[in-house]
């Protein structure tokens, strides 16, 4: 086990210093210089050419942009290491200061959302399963292919029609309060549970067909047992994936999701960003999003091999 | 085929039952492939008013009309107006001439880049097996919007953009889709075969590897094209895709923003066009794996 730890964290290494390298590259990779475009010097014809100018020099300088490519990059890891991740071009905040104050806010409405995906989809899933091939069933999986068609940003805009214009019941945008969380989180929940549906349908199903079912079944146990004991504890192993790949598509949706109910977080930070042309911040949002959906894979991994003793530590 | 060896005939209620079963499952994909065809119908009016776009509209789809603001669905404009004047009719079916080519063209190239990725890593293994899956890993670090979102922040926010951004955020399941299928077919004995013979290995990639992997990529490749006309007009919906007043389904939801209490028609129609050619899109998808690839469920 302390084997197949030790393995699954140093394998995340290499992965996390390719992130870094992309996102890193970002500055380089985009047209035009980035202390022009920091300057504020878009177009410009002939100053655009114009290297001698001194402010430019200065700021290229402390860009650390003359740098050979290597150095830089080598820089950047250290910086990022000490969670410095530059300043705004916008505003010249620190990058790192914008993005805790409000990732508390992408947390709870990730957090609270993939628990709607979790509860929801997967009683809906061992309905159908139990169902098979029933109108119940049926139903529960037209649901969930209008879940997997639905834009979410028009779910939201539905939601907020209902319940925030029509009743008034939660208010449409804002983030403060536990009020504000209600729409969101449930629009990223209804939209993540139709595919959670289908997954814990199919591993329901297969568990089900396994032979320990047909001996609990034949040794007389209640069906009632047989399902809770025996079947529904090993159908939610692989469920534990479904917390690690859903995380991404709920990470996804919050980008959307945070623009729609105007909501503070850091989707909408880097939504900003690249539409700002803000690259430090553009970096900083996409770099602590990657290491956080790595992070949780991580511990998805780590949880799945001591949920299921059959996993071999290699 | 299969001769089924059993003990002895079953007892006569679980034959009846079995049938039973059997009838079921056999309504139940008759269903599927119900809905299969209904996708596929759909999926055909759509790709036939995007093409006839001009001669099913009455009205030009950017051509500004201030007089005939917000007006609600009518004879005249079955689909309302939107805060422009612009007839949403008119707007949605020419948005879907930018929709579905989307689609269509980020999983073309999230397909091939991901076909020529994993058959050279499934086929040639080690090192190069090692580097590929090594980048996809990498690719795979981040959720699906965010490589998106580092494309449109290199290349600018453009509808060509998203194509491309979202082509590649879909480049890492194809790859290993399609090196999975390559590393089973490469132990196939006519594989074999051909090795020992001393046919070239661009040719066993091309005539012997690659047709045992069409038909899993075929499905994919239809299920991800209404995944990536979701993807696409979320970005546009964030701004970062089709920029005004081009009519493009995600820009036009963003629009009807400001009348969701007024005018609801606005956003809806949009909405419901994204909705069922997505829908469409995945029962046509679902119909087709069920009958090209039964391995594979999800």
């Amino acid at each position: 086990m302390l084997q197949y730890i030790r393995t699954r964290v140093l394998l995340t290494i290499p992965v996390l210093l390719g992130v870094s390298l992309l996102t890193f590259s970002i500055l380089h990779l985009i047209p035009g210089d980035p202390a022009r475009i920091l300057l504020g010097d878009m177009g410009g014809g002939a100053a655009a050419g114009d290297t001698s100018d001194e402010a430019y020099q200065n700021l290229r300088e402390e860009l650390g942009l003359n740098d050979p490519l290597p150095i830089q990059y080598a820089n950047y890891l250290g910086n990022v290491a000490k969670g410095d991740f530059g300043r705004s071009f916008q505003t010249n905040r620190e990058v790192r200061d914008s993005i805790l104050e409000v990732l508390p806010y992408t947390l709870q409405l990730t957090v609270v959302g993939l628990g709607i995906a979790i509860v929801l989809g997967g009683i809906l899933g061992i309905i159908a399963a139990l169902n098979r091939n029933t109108w119940i069933d049926s139903i529960t999986m037209v649901f969930s292919l209008f879940g997997l068609a639905m834009p979410s940003f028009w779910l939201g805009f539905i939601l907020i029609q209902l319940f925030a214009l029509r009743w008034t019941i939660f208010p449409s945008t804002g983030t403060e309060g536990i009020n504000t969380l209600v729409l969101p989180s449930l629009t990223l929940g209804l939209v993540a549970s139709g595919v959670v549906a289908r997954l814990v349908r199919s591993t329901m199903l297969e568990v089900l067909g396994q032979e320990y079912v047909t001996t609990a079944r034949s040794k007389g146990l209640s069906e009632r047992i047989v399902i809770l004991r025996h079947a529904l504890r090993n159908a939610l192993i692989p469920v534990v994936t479904i917390v690690g790949l859903q995380f991404g598509g709920l990470l996804s949706g919050a980008v959307i999701i945070e623009t729609v109910f105007a909501r503070r977080g850091i989707g909408r930070l880097a939504v900003e960003a690249v539409l700002r042309r803000d690259f430090p911040m553009v970096q900083g949002t996409i770099l602590v999003a990657a290491l956080g959906y790595v992070l949780v894979n991580l511990i998805v991994d780590l949880s799945y091999a001591w949920l299921d003793p059959r996993i071999k530590y290699r | 085929m299969a001769r089924r060896v059993t003990a002895g005939a079953p007892p006569m209620e679980l034959r009846a039952t079995q049938a039973r079963n059997r009838r079921k499952d056999f309504f139940y994909s008759l269903l599927r492939t119900k809905a299969a065809l209904a996708g596929l119908m759909i999926l055909s009016l759509m790709i036939l008013a995007a093409i006839l776009a001009p001669l099913i509209t009455h009205y030009d789809p950017i051509v500004i009309s201030p007089p005939d603001r917000t007006l609600p669905p009518s004879r005249d404009h079955w689909l309302g107006t939107d805060g422009f004047g612009r007839d949403i009719y008119s707007r949605v079916v020419y948005g879907a001439r930018v929709s579905l080519p989307v689609g269509l063209i980020a999983v073309s190239i999230a397909a091939s880049i991901g076909a020529v990725l994993g058959l050279v890593a499934g086929y040639f293994g080690r090192y190069a097996d090692a580097i590929i899956m090594r980048i996809i890993d990498i690719m795979l670090a981040f959720p699906s919007i965010m490589l998106a979102l580092v494309v449109v922040a290199i290349l600018g926010p453009s509808i060509r953009n998203v194509m491309i951004a979202v082509g590649i955020s879909e480049i890492p399941r194809y790859t290993r889709l399609i090196r999975g299928q390559v590393l089973s077919a490469r132990e196939l004995l006519y594989v074999e075969a051909a090795k020992v013979i001393g046919v070239p290995t661009s040719k066993i990639l091309v005539r012997h590897i690659l047709p045992n992997v069409v038909s899993p990529v075929v499905v994919l490749g239809t299920l991800s094209v209404g995944s990536a006309i979701l993807a696409a007009a979320g970005l546009s919906f964030l701004g970062l895709g089709a920029q005004p007043p081009r009519p493009e389904w995600g820009a036009m939801l963003a629009d009807g923003r400001q009348f969701l209490s007024s005018h609801w028609w606005v956003a809806t129609m949009p909405g419901l066009a994204i909705a069922i050619t997505v829908l469409a899109i995945n029962m046509f998808g679902d119909g087709l794996r069920d009958i090209l690839d039964p391995r594979i469920r999800t």
